[in-house]
């Protein structure tokens, strides 16, 4: 479905250029379910920008379905770090944004976004406007928008940062139901361990400066999966502490440290 | 109701209300006392009580000068707003008509708009389209940078997000950015009220007939200086006026706009 061939992006900065994302070579199948896992700064938002056809790779190429990207495709649909909404729309009406873009017709999607706003728990808060709303309501509005699209790929960059542990489960394991429901293709960024190996078919560990990929792990554990109590703890506990170790043995520290 | 509502309510019409009267209301008693204290010639400076008696000698006189310079700040302002648009749109759309019209512009406002008076009455002779035309002149350009400003400060992130939806550029006009610009106009809207008025008394003093500002020329002729205070105070009240409506129209239009900038 998606095959990241040879990616690496170099930005101009002011101060030199900053390389940001080194060589990535990837292929994810249809309805897989990628995680994304490195730490701050490590090009987790570039690397998915570049597959959205928001930024040109540097060097290398993206493809979705076999066409190369070159611009965002409207199957693919984006869920941003910040939730980008529109603050004189209220929570529907920012939902509804996506199908009044494409031309489609509202009352077409109007259940659909019942649905979502049910889902994730905004139905009482439909008519409020963005800034009436707690960071994490809003991280949850822009996921109902990307998820009104019908999207063949998400690209989620840490949809979940600013939820609370509860909610976070909750829509974690709303998102794996939809995942097998609907057959998407999800590539998924978090920082969060125990949420990279709760959804992901596989994980992929970037390393910092520059972004590189440096191991994918697969999770062998079967679905549907929960935070709480499942069988395969074991498991879990295991590729959490390779996670972990990977991650804190990533010792390419900012060059720029001042620490 | 509870007591810390009744309290807030309270400190509303406080702070709405009561402040701004009694800052007026101070104004003008340290304007009398002044008078008063330094027994200041009514020809020079004329108490409060000269110039409310100055009005009331011919109320409707007054009243109907004042309109006379409302409607040609009204007809002018409407014309530099409209037009003010369509030019910010038209450079906020083409980086290259930008570059070539930015200059223009900023000569043109550059101009000393007395100066260009005279020539205003060659080319139109008497009546209001001179008064209007310098309305216009005065007041178009803190629209345009405004309106401007706010077209070229779409936020990174929603930019980002028309673009991954695929949003036409009309759309991503229409639907984001223009609305975004809109507290922006605002303040350009804000800044060209005064400016309209007094464009309107600049036409008026150079090339009276009606309205108050040709009621301050004539005032200076016959030594009438309670006169000229009055037409001033009209004026003044008139800008105070127009200024809060304009704020009245941007509480409707975009009662988003105080929440997330605060
Ligand atoms: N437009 C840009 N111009 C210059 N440098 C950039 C730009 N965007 C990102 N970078 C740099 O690229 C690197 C990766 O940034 P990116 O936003 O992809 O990190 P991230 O992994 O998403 O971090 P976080 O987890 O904090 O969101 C950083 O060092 C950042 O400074
Ligand atoms: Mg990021």
């Amino acid at each position: 479905m998606i095959t990241i061939d040879g990616v690496s992006q170099t930005f101009k900065g002011r101060s030199g250029p900053v390389e940001a994302i080194r060589d990535i070579n990837l292929s994810i199948a249809e309805g897989e379910f990628l995680t994304v896992i490195g730490r701050s700064g490590c090009g987790k938002s570039t690397l998915l920008r570049m597959v959205a056809g928001l930024l040109k790779p540097t060097r290398g190429e993206v493809r979705v379905a076999g066409e190369l990207v070159r611009e965002p495709r409207r199957d693919v649909a984006m869920v941003f770090q910040k939730p980008a909404l529109l603050p004189w729309r209220s929570v529907e009406d920012n939902i509804l944004l996506p199908v009044e873009i494409f031309g489609w017709k509202k009352a077409d999607h109007r259940a659909n976004a019942d649905r979502l706003l049910e889902m994730t728990g905004l139905t009482a808060f439909r008519k409020r406007l963005p800034h009436e709303l707690s960071g994490g309501m809003q991280q949850r509005v822009s996921l109902c928008r990307a998820l009104i699209q019908r999207p063949k790929v998400m690209l989620m960059d840490e949809p979940f940062s600013a939820l609370d542990a509860l909610t976070r489960e909750e829509l974690a394991v709303e998102l794996q139901r939809i995942h097998m429901e609907l057959g998407t293709t999800i590539i998924f960024v978090t920082h969060s361990i125990q949420e990279a190996v709760l959804l992901a078919d596989r994980v992929a560990v970037l390393s910092s400066r520059p972004g590189q990929l440096r191991r994918l792990v697969e999770i062998p554990i079967p679905r549907p999966r929960s935070f709480g109590h499942n069988a395969h703890l074991d498991e879990v506990a295991k590729v959490s502490a390779e996670l972990h170790s990977l991650l804190l043995n990533d010792t390419h520290l900012p060059k720029t440290s001042t620490i | 109701m509870t007591d810390i509502e009744a309290g807030s309510r309270m400190s509303r019409v406080w702070t709405n209300a009561v402040l701004p009267v009694l800052g007026v209301v101070l104004t003008v008693a340290l304007w009398w006392g002044i008078t008063v204290a330094f027994h200041i010639d009514p020809f020079y400076v004329p108490s409060p009580a000269d110039v409310v008696d100055s009005f009331m000698r011919t109320p409707q006189f007054l009243v109907e000068e004042t309109w006379t310079t409302v409607q040609r700040v009204l007809i002018g302002f409407a014309i530099a707003v409209l037009t003010g648009l369509v030019i910010a749109v038209t450079l906020a759309a083409s980086r290259t008509v930008e570059r070539m019209a930015m200059p223009v512009l900023a000569a043109v406002n550059a101009v000393p708009k007395v100066a260009l008076a005279p020539l205003l009455l060659v080319w139109m002779g008497f009546g209001d389209a001179p008064k209007i035309v310098m309305v216009v002149l005065l007041s178009f350009f803190p629209v345009i940078v405004s309106t401007m400003a706010g077209l070229t400060s779409t936020p990174a992130d929603l930019r980002e997000l028309a673009r991954s939806l695929k949003a036409s550029w009309w759309q991503t006009f229409v639907k984001v950015r223009l609305t975004w610009a809109l507290p922006q106009v605002f303040v350009g809207l804000k800044v060209a009220t005064p400016l309209a008025i007094i464009g309107a008394v600049i036409g008026e003093v150079v090339n009276p007939d009606r309205g108050l500002g040709s009621v301050i020329a004539g005032s200076g002729a016959s030594n009438d200086t309670p006169l000229a205070f009055a037409a001033l105070v009209l004026l003044a009240a008139t800008g105070v006026i127009l200024f809060y409506l304009v704020a009245g129209v941007e509480r409707l239009l975009v009662p988003w706009a105080r929440a997330i900038s605060a």
